[in-house]
């Protein structure tokens, strides 16, 4: 019975075993890892927040209101409103487009140059090893935030600029945990019975060494989500990140924020708080993700 | 038999490393395996066992070693002058490897099925699906209850045993005419290397591929080899049909080899020989024989010239200076 739809319909069957296996994936993310699962639904409830930002926000991120300067949280205004009588709530939705976006985007940029260099350093070893780590060394030995305000005092600032040096900055460094995880796994017998059986570089590189060093590159990533927005807020705190009046978390957290800090202490809470509340749900997310990803990790199915 | 050999290894010459540190492994040698047959190669650990299995695929690990001379003549072609393309072509799907433990050589983060069902999908170029019911029955041929449900299953699921059927299935998925086996049972429970044995045995028999076994235990080689090399500092010193090598082993060597197994036929009481000394180290071989700082007949010859093998009559060659020839 099986037989026959399998053969009258492939592709239909390919279709659903993947939908199926993504359903018993979820399944085991809330069975197994419920900290995990809660981490990835406010990370989805923060990115459906910053989509619909316009939707969502009850005021524009830049209306002020000068009769409703430094409020509390009330009903009207739920996370208060700030020295310009800005609702602070509409500006944290705005706000996690451009963080979300930039710690998202740097972040997988990041990991990408990461997992490519370290793939081709530690998989092909030899003198591409020897000259490329050479070049690894020389870049970490710059200070971060030197290059960050060279780059963007020359190009001035932005969001694209933040998310291209923060990628190669991040990505370069990054790419030594990759390397190292290439080299312990190289090494393992399977890859010599990869090689054995015809496969080419690429084949073994894809198939059997990409798979076995994902543990590192999730961790990596959710590492540099939470790097990336923060170092986004130090960035807008040396007034180097995305120029006001774009609300950023970071920007709203050490703006002027500070000079409120005991009249309207929520004008900084609000944001740090979803910044904390993200970075943490990204991570316990991520540590789940590696846990279900691992097959020694799950039981018998 | 008459026909030619399905491999002939000619003078192959392996060496690692270079200047003066460079030794070599797999020095100068020569072997016929036919079609079908089971050629054992036995030695100790350090012999060169191993890197003349994976010279003969050229899977040495290149920096540090090399194939520096010799041919390797596989169904008429010499192996060693392929492009890296047409050599991938014949890995696997011509020649296949089973390695050494079979813990470590499954990739642990996919299934079974993906793993057995590559090389299909890789060399015969049969879509997934195909190669999943292909990799489905290879299961069952190597004797793995349930196949079809543990297709799905990753190796982490399997005991050693195992794991060196499911290597074994991987072997067999492009039905090569060659099958190199290294130590296939070393890291198996005594229990179970008789099963893997008596399994590889059998399913070679029935494809007509011809194995070579790499081993260190003659008692293995007894029971599964047609025929026997016994290596020793790189070098092949006595080549025969297992039995007549039982029967008379003529390279002190391989008597001391002998001699340093218990046997069931000997009188209680008797003790083992062991032979005498370290194997040698690669890097500083004595001059002439390598044996002849262990062996109790070395005369002035053996620590003058190399001996060579030769041949004694039968299909029965030795190197040895002190024991007659022909």
């Amino acid at each position: 019975m099986t037989e026959i739809t399998y053969r009258s319909k492939p592709s239909g069957t390919q279709l659903m075993r993947k939908l199926s296996s993504f359903r018993s994936f979820v399944v085991r993310l809330f069975r197994e890892n419920p900290l995990g699962a809660i981490g990835a639904v406010v990370c989805l409830i923060f990115l459906f927040a910053a989509i619909f930002a316009d939707l969502l926000a009850p005021y524009g991120f830049n209306q002020i209101m000068p009769s409703n300067r430094t409020k509390p949280p009330s009903w009207q205004f739920w996370f208060g409103t700030d020295h310009l009588g800005r609702d602070i709530f509409s500006r944290v939705l705005y706000g996690a487009r451009l963080s979300i976006i930039i710690a998202l985007a740097a972040s997988m940029l990041a990991t990408i140059i990461s997992v490519v260099i370290g793939i081709i350093t530690g998989y092909l070893g030899g003198k591409i090893d020897m000259i490329a780590q050479r070049f690894v060394d020389a870049w970490m030995s710059f200070p971060d935030i030197v290059i960050l305000i060279v780059v963007v005092a020359v190009v001035g600032p932005g969001m694209l600029q933040i998310i291209l040096v923060l990628g190669c900055l991040y990505g370069v460094a990054g790419s030594r945990i990759i390397r190292s995880a290439v080299l312990s796994v190289r090494e393992q017998s399977f890859i010599h019975a990869a090689q054995s059986i015809g496969g080419s570089n690429t084949r073994v590189i894809w198939r059997h060494i990409l798979p076995n060093i994902m543990p590192p590159i999730i961790v990596l990533f959710t590492m540099r989500v939470g790097a990336v927005i923060l170092v986004e807020a130090a960035l807008s705190f040396l007034g180097l990140g995305v120029p006001p009046p774009t609300p950023t978390w970071g920007g709203m957290l050490t703006g002027s924020a500070r000079n409120y800090m005991y009249l309207a202490p929520w004008m900084a809470i609000a944001p740090g708080i979803c910044l904390t509340i993200v970075v943490f749900s990204v991570n316990m997310f991520g540590d789940a993700l590696r846990d279900l990803l691992d097959p020694r990790m799950s039981g018998t199915r | 038999m008459a026909s030619t050999p399905l491999l002939q290894v000619r003078n192959l010459t392996t060496q690692f490393g270079s200047g003066a540190g460079a030794f070599t492994a797999v020095n100068d040698i020569t072997f016929d395996v036919n079609a079908g047959e089971t050629v054992a190669i036995v030695g100790e650990s350090g012999s060169g066992k191993s890197v003349t299995a994976l010279s003969i695929l050229r899977l040495v690990p290149t920096p540090p070693g090399h194939i520096v001379a010799g041919e390797v003549v596989f169904e008429g072609i010499d192996l060693l002058k392929l492009s890296d393309a047409e050599m991938r072509a014949v890995r696997g799907n011509r020649i296949a490897m089973i390695f050494q433990e079979p813990m470590t050589s499954l990739n642990p983060s996919l299934t079974i099925g993906l793993q057995i069902a590559e090389p299909v999908n890789l060399h015969k170029g049969m879509p997934w699906n195909m190669a999943y019911k292909k990799a489905k029955e290879l299961l069952e041929r190597v004797r793995m209850p349930d196949a079809q449900g543990r297709l799905n299953t990753n190796p982490h699921q399997f005991s050693g045993g195992m794991r060196q059927r499911i290597m074994i299935a991987m072997a067999l998925a492009c039905e090569p005419k060659l099958i190199i086996a290294d130590e296939p049972t070393t890291a198996l429970d005594v229990t179970v290397q008789a099963q893997i044995l008596e399994l590889l045995k059998e399913l070679t028999h029935e494809t007509g591929a011809a194995l070579i076994l790499i081993t260190h235990d003659l008692g293995v080689v007894a029971r599964y080899a047609d025929r026997v090399c016994v290596m020793y500092g790189g070098k092949i010193v006595e080549t025969a049909d297992a039995c007549d090598l039982y029967e008379r082993p003529m390279h002190p060597y391989t008597r001391g080899l002998m001699a340093s197994i218990p046997r069931l036929d000997q009188p209680a009481g008797v003790r083992l020989v062991p032979i005498i000394g370290q194997p040698p180290n690669l890097a500083q071989l004595p001059p002439g024989c390598a044996f002849n700082p262990r062996c109790s007949e070395a005369a002035e010859r053996c620590r003058r010239d190399t001996p060579n093998l030769m041949k004694a009559g039968d299909g029965h060659s030795h190197a040895c200076w002190m024991v007659p020839h022909g």
